[in-house]
């Protein structure tokens, strides 16, 4: 091996690339963005402004923050399900006057000030909502109209008032609170504003309502084609924000008093740019409470320190006017081009060396030596079948294989040429097995495993497995559920083929030659699933040796097949069987002889062998190269051999046009034939084997039934 | 559809908004000039014209943009501190005609960025113009000007003599008549001009046609701005002062309104400059009429925010928008 070589092995056994896309998918990932913002902020006016990091700072900042982000949030609702609400600074301006008028001048207790502060904030808001709502006016000029309206009356209700109102003071000690009062230092309004803030969140993340205005905002036409009433969750939005902006106003006038008339001015914009820069999306369906709150407290910290900085008049527009505009081209951005940076660096290869590939000439001494074995094979259910991946028979005889509709159909014995649909299942049935009570065990793709009984009753066995530790991704849900084989305590152990791609674009892993793979162990007796091994390279099929302790599986991108000790002395050990298959092994299963027939799905090439020693090629492919034009491991052409258990092979199978079986993804024994399944193929081949033993059942072998 | 649906089509008179709105305006006319004293007269109604010859000049430039589908929020913005920096740099002695160029070419500065960042940057022109007129006054305060009224000095002659009157039609309403004949011209005749109809109407189908999409709103913005430095010369000429405050207020609505009101639809695509004087008509007498009220400002605003409000309604009653149609993301 060249010191480059081994560079690049070591290279790629120590640097986690895979992370970063992992990360990038995160939803979270979201956040990091005004996140680092903050932190800037905070870095920078730290160096700017002595003692900006004090105790009293926070607190005063924080009373404002239970001014400002009120109504922040309630922007933010409207905007998530996809409309905007200009009026709110005039709300705020209403809710503080009103609060005012009401508590000093009429002297009306806080029981009934409060909520009629509030329903005046809901009213202006129901306006918007119907206008917008129900008679689908543009959100943006609505409530651009309510707002120079609600103004006006504001301005009126000021001229004609405001010595009145300011004149007289409220000696309320609960008023005082409101706007003065703290717990521990921490302000009243801010307690209040995150205990509204995690009640906002819950709602808009765990209740029918939030779901729908997060669907209302994400697409409003198919929100309403799903039966969603569109309109009055949209009017709904208005109201809330009506009223949060009305309760902003509030504490404003508790912790000022004052009836001035420049109230709310500009706070429309300052509530949007806090939004947009946090991260909730114009247009809505993105976005989160946390996210307006995040750039509430920017914006408010930027303010406060170009006030405490003494900058010249003009310089907070500006820096204001240019962080909206900043805010808004990064979420564009961000937003149209984030999938296409994920897509760029979410396939990350590594090292993976294989084996030297053993010879498949003909007539060489070779076992894999081509011949053409399948060249009568007949075929079952020709042109009925889409993806029989692998095939099954119980103790009947009957013939049980899935199918990309999602079925699982039944062939019947003797001459398999009536079917029946069994059950559907409503995924991808892959790999089959029956356990001692006759029940048919299915991994599904994208679904996990389930059970069919002999009465076709369906029941899920495991969806979910222990999440990793240390995994990025949510490994816990199974994905990829590939193969499966019941163990004879009844435990049923299965392979997830990847945990980083799904039913769609497995192929891609085939590109990393890491191990992405897992085997994992369902147990009935305590209904629990456990991973048991990972870290594996696409494992496939998986065979019970048949001592109790063991079995057998296949690596399909290592093109090796191991031996995995789940019990007994040797528990966890993992031994390599075969390490040099000249294909991509795909199921395993018994052989009469005791051996075991393992289906190879496609031919290694040299070009993909030695592509999988330079990483660094296969991920500038991914990068530049559309996934069409990408090289990919050979699947047009497979076959099938027999290993024993000390790895000797001692026969292939081929079918050498490919017309029948180009690729074979499952082989099966029965009775002295031998059945081919192949996930693209359209029918099931079955071959007379010669030699075997023409009694031989697998249902038998494992169970001891006939 | 029903007979009498469809002999009115066949009819010619199509119930669009912008018949509907000249009707009002119409009848407002006819209200007004029986019930208010003083309204219908040779000089009240010189001056309506002439009031109202600012809001259209700007009118036209807000026209062309939202034609495009665009809208420019800053335009008032543009329009007060380009000639604030203009009567400030004459203040300082500079010659008129070099603190016009400069002015100028502050507005189409302006425009030019606001069309990168709407056209290039792709940020909604809701929100490109709204932060940029907060950008633009505070850059102007910050750097350009340093009061908030700066007042035209006695030698600017010329200036001021933009505003004058001839053969007793004042010239503001001439300009704005000039305006809106280059406008339709442009709009009716010229390649740009069907270009901004062809990107309002369906920008990718624009796009896919080859029509130069981005460039070419970059020059509706610019055409706002330019056009809101022209219509800021001539209030400084009327008023012989500029109020950088304007900024701040909510000309820029009323602007929309008039684009509103004469029924060129915020969708784009649609409309053109008789419905921006359509639009003028009936604020310019509405606005004259109240005046003559005595109503005061605040009620104004009241009036004139129902008066969009309702235009809207009937807007979106006469065109009405659907689940199934209605573009994602469309505020």
């Amino acid at each position: 091996m060249s010191v480059s070589e081994s560079f690049a092995k070591w290279r790629y056994r120590l640097v986690p690339d895979h992370l970063l896309g992992e990360v990038l998918s995160k939803n979270w990932i979201d956040n990091t963005i005004p996140f680092l913002f903050l932190i800037i902020v905070v870095v920078l006016f730290q160096s700017l402004i002595p003692g900006f990091l004090s105790i009293a700072g926070f607190a005063d900042l924080g009373r404002q923050l239970g001014e400002v982000a009120f109504v922040a949030i309630g922007l933010a609702i409207v905007m998530l399900a996809g409309g905007i609400d200009l009026s709110v600074g005039s709300v705020f301006a209403l809710a503080n006057f009103a609060a005012l008028a009401f508590i000093n001048y009429l002297g009306w207790p806080l029981y009934l000030a409060i909520p009629a502060v509030a329903a005046i904030g809901a009213l202006v808001g129901l306006i918007n909502g119907l206008l917008v709502g129900y008679l689908r006016l543009r959100a943006f000029l609505t409530t651009l109209a309510t707002l120079i309206i609600v103004r006006a009356v504001v301005d009126l209700l000021i001229l004609a008032y405001a010595r009145k109102v300011a004149m007289t003071m409220s000696d309320s000690d609960a008023w005082l609170f409101l706007g003065e009062g703290d717990f521990f230092g921490v302000p009243f309004n801010f307690i209040l504003l995150v205990a509204v803030a995690i009640l906002a969140h819950l709602v808009l993340s765990r209740s029918r309502y939030g779901w729908h205005i997060l669907a209302v905002g994400g697409s409003r036409r198919s929100a309403y084609n799903a039966g969603i009433a569109v309109r009055r969750t949209i009017c709904i939005t208005y109201v809330i924000s009506g009223m949060f902006a009305a309760i902003g106003g509030l504490f404003y006038a508790a912790r000022l008093g004052s009836v001035g008339p420049d109230t709310g001015i500009g706070l429309e914009v300052t509530v949007l740019t806090a939004a947009v820069l946090g991260g909730v999306s114009l247009g809505g369906g993105r976005g989160s409470i946390f996210k307006a709150l995040l750039g509430t407290a920017i914006v408010l910290l930027v303010t406060n320190s170009l006030i405490r900085l003494n900058m010249p008049s003009g310089a907070t527009p500006l820096v204001l006017g240019l962080l909206l505009l900043l805010a808004v081209a990064v979420d564009i951005r961000w937003l149209k081009n984030r999938h296409k940076l994920l897509s760029r660096v979410y396939v990350s290869p590594t090292y993976f060396e294989l084996p030297q590939r053993p010879a498949t000439e003909a007539g060489s001494a070779s076992p894999y030596a081509v011949n053409d074995a399948f060249h009568d094979v007949e075929a079952i259910g020709l042109g009925e079948l889409d993806g029989p991946e692998d095939i099954i028979f119980d103790s009947k005889d009957n013939l049980y294989t899935g199918g990309r509709q999602g079925d699982i159909v039944r062939f019947l014995a003797p001459d398999y040429r009536q079917s029946e649909i069994f059950v559907h299942l409503g995924g991808f049935p892959l790999g089959l097995a029956f356990d001692a009570e006759d029940n048919l065990h299915a991994c599904v793709a994208g679904m996990g495993v389930y059970m069919v009984t002999p009465e076709r009753e369906i029941v899920r066995l495991s969806d979910e497995t222990n999440r990793s530790f240390f995994s990025i991704i949510d490994d816990s849900r199974i994905r990829m559920a590939d193969d499966l084989d019941i163990a004879a305590d009844g435990r049923v152990f299965f392979s997830e083929a990847t945990v980083r791609y799904g039913v769609s674009d497995w192929a891609v892993d085939a590109l990393e030659g890491r191990g992405n793979g897992r085997i994992i162990a369902y147990d009935p007796h305590t209904r629990s699933t456990r991973t048991v091994l990972s870290g594996r390279i696409f494992p496939n099929g998986i065979c019970m040796v048949g001592d109790g302790e063991s079995l057998l599986f296949a690596e399909t991108w290592a093109c090796r097949i191991s031996r995995f000790w789940f019990a007994g002395p040797k528990k966890g050990r993992v031994e390599t069987v075969v390490a040099d298959l000249p294909g991509y092994p795909d199921n395993l299963n018994k052989a009469s002889d005791g051996r075991f027939w393992v289906a190879l799905a496609g031919m290694r090439s040299p070009v993909f062998d030695m592509s999988l020693t330079v990483p660094s090629f296969r991920r500038r492919m991914a990068q530049r190269v559309a996934m069409d034009e990408w090289l990919y491991p050979n699947l047009n052409t497979g076959c099938v051999v027999k290993v024993s258990l000390d790895g000797t092979v001692t026969e292939s199978l081929w079918d050498l046009g490919g017309a029948s079986h180009p690729q074979i993804t499952s082989v099966r024994e029965h009775k002295g034939y031998l059945y081919l399944g192949g996930i693209n193929n359209n029918r099931i081949g079955r071959h007379r084997l010669a030699d075997a033993d023409p009694s031989w059942t697998s249902q038998h072998a494992y169970w001891g039934k006939s | 559809m029903s007979a009498s649906q469809t002999e009115r089509r066949q009819g010619g008179f199509k119930l669009t908004q912008e018949n509907i709105v000249f009707f009002i305006a119409l009848l407002l006319f006819i209200g007004f000039s029986v019930l208010l004293p003083g309204f219908f007269d040779t000089s009240n109604l010189l001056s309506l014209v002439q009031n109202v010859a600012i809001l259209g000049i700007l009118g036209i430039g807000m026209g062309i943009v939202v034609i495009g589908r665009g809208i420019d929020l800053a335009m008032v913005s543009t329009m007060a501190l380009s000639t604030a920096w203009t009567v400030a740099l004459i203040n300082r002695g500079f010659g008129t005609a070099e603190a016009i160029g400069l002015g100028l070419a502050f507005a189409a500065a302006v425009g030019i960025i606001m069309g990168v960042l709407v056209a290039y940057v792709e940020i909604p022109a809701i929100f490109a113009t709204l932060a940029m007129s907060t950008v633009i006054y505070g850059f102007g305060r910050l750097a350009l000007v340093d009061l908030d009224v700066i007042y035209l000095p006695d030698n600017a002659i010329w200036l001021r003599s933009i505003s004058n009157s001839f053969l007793g039609v004042p010239l503001p309403v001439i300009w704005f008549s000039v305006l809106a004949i280059v406008a339709y011209l442009f709009l009716r005749f010229t390649k740009w001009g069907r270009y901004f109809y062809a990107i309002g109407d369906n920008r990718a189908a624009a796009r896919i046609t080859g029509i130069p999409v981005r460039p070419m709103t970059v020059i509706q913005y610019l055409i706002s701005s330019m056009i809101a430095f022209g219509a800021g010369l001539i209030t400084a000429s009327l008023l012989a002062s500029v109020n950088i405050r304007v900024a701040q207020s909510t000309m820029v609505y009323d602007v929309i309104l008039v684009v509103v009101l004469g029924g060129i639809g915020l969708s784009g695509g649609k409309g053109g400059v008789r419905n921006i004087l359509v639009g003028t008509i009936l604020i310019g007498i509405l606005l004259n009429g109240m005046t003559i009220l005595d109503m005061p400002f605040t009620m104004q605003n009241i009036v004139k925010g129902t008066v969009l409000l309702i235009a809207i309604i009937v807007d979106s009653l006469a065109n009405p928008r659907d689940e199934q149609t209605a573009q994602q993301g469309d505020i």
